[in-house]
């Protein structure tokens, strides 16, 4: 176990690297100068002068990467042009928000996805199987934004139960904290939900048939017990996998679930660099998202560890 | 099932507190985030807005858009144009209780003018030179007659910031924690998420500032603007989308102000730059038959119901500049072909660049299909809005659509696109002509003076046609029906003067 940890981690720093030169370059590849977003309306060019000055844009791309790379490896991401401030601290601003939000998501995901995915293989075939199939490629199909939309016109505008948007720190207040990112978790999880109720599914119906569960029946354990002990532990195997993916995914921000709820974390902070060409904002969230996703990846191998006995060595 | 009634209590306290909060603050729901909130440095439409709150200016607008005093308490012109004396407010304090004084004023005149990265020093560049008089009077000498200087006083670049707390921190901790002498002092910016302001008691208009807290809170998108102005969590919404305008007009609980802006949609031509289609930058008639093959009023139906100004120049036709000599033309298929063969063509090809935006796409789709009868055939390309500015500003384009917002003087709403050789002018258009009347109005310190001044300019522009103005975007606000004293002013900017919430 510690020896795959450490090989992983070795992987890691070549993977970064190369990923911190494409990010780096394909950014430089979009057409629009920084300088230009940067100045708003006026376009002096004397203004976008300094302002290429002032962030180095002046030089050569090699000397632009190695001075940024340089800082990287010191914990420093460099500054955003258009909010003024160190990336670093706009990251740790943000991670905590975009890692609470994933976590609700996933949550939710799991419990709904599971618990249907469970029920429908063990009921297939009956209206239950079906609506939980419905209800899956309901959370699937539906587009978030559309989702969103409705929940804030029904749960906010109509009930009055929970806030339109905007986000609420757990450390000011933790009950607004989880209030204000209830909507937008469940929009985000509703797909994943999705996705992860017909993977059980499939994985339940097939453990289901398996000899070593036909076995355990005939050795005449409670059915509870085939499925939870037997079944579902050998079914878990590509949902975790799967349930990591997804979570990587949301890590990267959820771009537009976050624009609708007015959310400050991943997605705004990056979409927002994109279009203002705030090139260390950009690269420094990618490298953290990178980071961020190639770990859950690892953890997912050891979940596989724990789940099945066979792969412990 | 715990769990669900865990969420529905908690829902309920929720809703429990909320409603319990005393009302001495007012939210508002901005478009996007301010930037830098150094008004040196800053750039957006929204930091101008906060910024309003937090530092007052030399000198100010009415809602009529004429200039007011602020910290300049009166101002003379000299004979020729070339000098003006303030004469500053007395007893005024920054947010640091610093004493506002001429020192002050020179102070920030030249950190504008000089500072590294300075936003404002194009906009006040004609300032040859600052004089301190006695501690309340300063003396500006320019290098040209500029009466249009006192406009951009009204804007960032009259915004004083405290020299002391500016030289106790750095430019970058300063551009997120300004120190001015407005109504309220700045407690709290997060980027992407808002500004909290809170009231400061020694500012010497405070009794008229009904608020102890004003939130600006950054919602891009216009529907969960409007959608956090229902549920209640917004007290006023700016950036309304005209099309949204009319449910909010059925519903009591909320009311809707429009304010007419000096604000312009246009077409600019290339007619030097190396993109530049000839057919188009060397005939006049062409883009004179592109101006009477368009139907400006149902654009404006269409497209935004009517709730914009149809218009063809760089003001609304209610503005004092107008020239009614040139009325908005209606639409003239015949007319517009019989430019188009006075030119010697029967049919045109343009590539129109247009930025990323459902309603701008709608417009140039519109213009298609009109000018399609026409016999030009408009080519529409949807450009990212930052790829787009760099293809403008190195010429390589035909033809592209650029709004602005305007400003109250006419000066800048044609300099600063037709002036030759000014940064934005990048569809090199240069008359001699245009240039002297556009320095003849800023000698011109009279409005009733200038009012020929611009007429004959505006009469320049329809003659030459380098762009062709399309309509004037008008602000609209959504507001809570309980917000009262609101009203839009022309540069659009919020202003909380005088504003108060009943009970």
């Amino acid at each position: 176990m510690t020896r795959l940890i450490a090989r992983r981690l070795i992987e890691l720093i070549p993977t970064l690297l190369i990923l911190s030169v494409i990010i780096f370059l394909l950014q430089r590849l979009l057409p629009g100068d920084p300088a230009i977003a940067l100045a708003g309306d006026d376009s002096d060019p004397e203004l976008l002068e300094q302002i290429r000055r002032q962030y180095n844009l002046d030089q050569p791309l090699p000397i632009q990467y190695l001075s940024w790379i340089g800082g990287v490896l010191h914990g420093d991401l460099g500054n955003s042009m258009r909010l003024g401030r160190p990336v670093l601290d706009l990251i740790l601003d943000r991670l905590p928000v975009t890692l609470q939000l994933a976590v609700m998501a996933m949550f939710f995901a799991l419990v709904v996805g599971l618990t249907a995915g469970i029920i429908s293989a063990i009921k297939q075939g009956t209206i239950w199987d079906y609506l939980a199939n419905i209800v899956a490629l309901a959370g699937i199909s539906l587009p978030n934004f559309w989702m969103g939309i409705m929940m804030i016109l029904f749960f906010s505008v109509m009930l009055g139960w929970l806030p339109a948007s905007g986000y609420v720190s757990p450390a000011e207040d933790l009950q607004r904290s989880l209030l204000s990112l209830l909507m937008p978790a469940i929009v985000l999880g509703s797909g994943i939900a999705g996705v992860i109720m017909r993977h059980t599914r499939s994985a339940m119906l097939q453990a289901l048939e398996s000899d070593y569960v036909r076995t355990a029946r005939a050795k005449g354990l409670f059915e509870s017990r085939v499925v939870i002990r037997h079944a579902m532990r050998n079914a878990l195997t590509p949902v975790i996998t799967l349930g990591a993916l997804e979570f990587g995914g949301l890590l990267g921000g959820a771009v537009l679930t976050e624009q609708i709820f007015n959310i400050p974390g991943f997605g705004k902070l990056i979409v927002d660099a994109v279009y203002n060409r705030d090139y260390a904002v950009v690269q420094g969230v990618v490298l953290v998202t990178a980071i961020v996703y190639v770990g859950m990846s690892l953890l997912a191998d050891i979940g596989y560890v724990l789940a099945n006995p066979r792969l412990r060595e | 099932m715990r769990k669900m009634s865990v969420v529905a209590f908690a829902m309920t306290t929720a809703v429990m507190t909320g409603s319990a909060f005393a009302q001495t603050e007012l939210r508002i729901g901005m478009r996007d985030d301010p930037g830098s909130l150094d008004p040196a440095t800053n750039a957006t439409f929204v930091g101008r807005v906060s910024l309003q709150s937090i530092c007052d200016k030399l000198v100010d607008i009415d809602a009529d858009g004429n200039l007011q005093p602020m910290l300049a308490e009166s101002w003379q012109w000299s004979e020729d144009g070339k000098e003006v004396t303030l004469s500053l407010r007395q007893g005024v304090v920054f947010h640091d209780g610093t004493p506002f004084d001429a020192e002050a004023v020179k102070f920030n005149l030249e950190r504008y003018l000089t500072l590294e990265g300075s936003r404002r020093r194009a906009e006040i560049s004609t300032i040859d030179k600052v004089d301190v008089l006695d501690d309340h009077t300063v003396k500006l000498t320019l290098e040209a007659p500029s009466v249009s200087l006192l406009t951009q006083f009204t804007d960032r670049a009259g915004m004083m910031i405290s020299p002391t707390a500016y030289g106790a921190t750095t430019p970058e901790e300063f551009a997120n924690r300004p120190v001015c002498a407005g109504p309220y002092t700045l407690a709290e910016y997060r980027p992407q998420q808002q500004v909290v302001l809170e009231k400061f008691p020694q500012h010497w208009r405070a009794d008229q500032y009904s608020f102890d807290k004003v939130i600006y809170s950054a919602i891009p998108d216009s529907n969960v603007r409007l959608l956090n102005l229902r549920s209640g969590e917004l007290d006023l919404a700016e950036n309304v989308a005209p099309n949204d305008i009319p449910s909010l007009e059925g519903d009591s609980n909320f009311k809707v102000a429009v304010g007419d802006q000096p604000a312009f949609e246009m077409i600019q031509f290339n007619l030097k730059g190396p993109g530049a289609n000839p057919d188009v930058a060397n005939n006049v008639a062409v883009r004179e038959a592109f101006s009477l093959g368009i139907d400006r009023e149902a654009i404006n139906q269409v497209v935004f119901g009517g709730r914009y100004t149809t218009g063809n120049q760089p003001f609304p036709p209610s503005s004092m500049w107008y020239n009614p000599e040139f009325p908005v033309p209606a639409r003239d298929v015949e007319a517009a072909k019989a430019k188009l063969a006075e030119a010697g063509l029967d049919k045109v090809d343009i590539d129109l660049m247009i930025s990323t935006s459902p309603e701008r796409q709608a417009v140039a789709e519109m213009m298609q299909a009109m000018l399609s009868e026409v016999g030009i055939n408009l080519n529409i390309q949807p450009t990212e809005f930052v790829s787009m500015r760099q293809r403008a500003s190195s010429g390589d384009f035909q033809a592209y659509v650029i709004g602005s917002s305007g400003r109250v003087d006419p000066d800048l709403n044609i300099s600063l696109t037709f002036e030759c050789g000014t940064a934005n002018n990048v569809g090199g258009y240069c008359s001699e002509e245009l240039d002297s009347l556009l320095a003849k109005g800023r000698a011109t310190a009279d409005p009733e003076a200038r009012k020929p001044i611009y007429a004959d300019a505006i009469k320049v522009i329809m003659k030459d046609m380098p762009g062709i103005y399309l309509y004037n975007q008008r602000a609209a606000y959504a507001m809570t029906s309980k917000l009262e004293g609101f009203q839009p002013f022309p540069d659009g900017i919020i202003r909380l003067e005088g504003v108060k919430l009943a009970e």
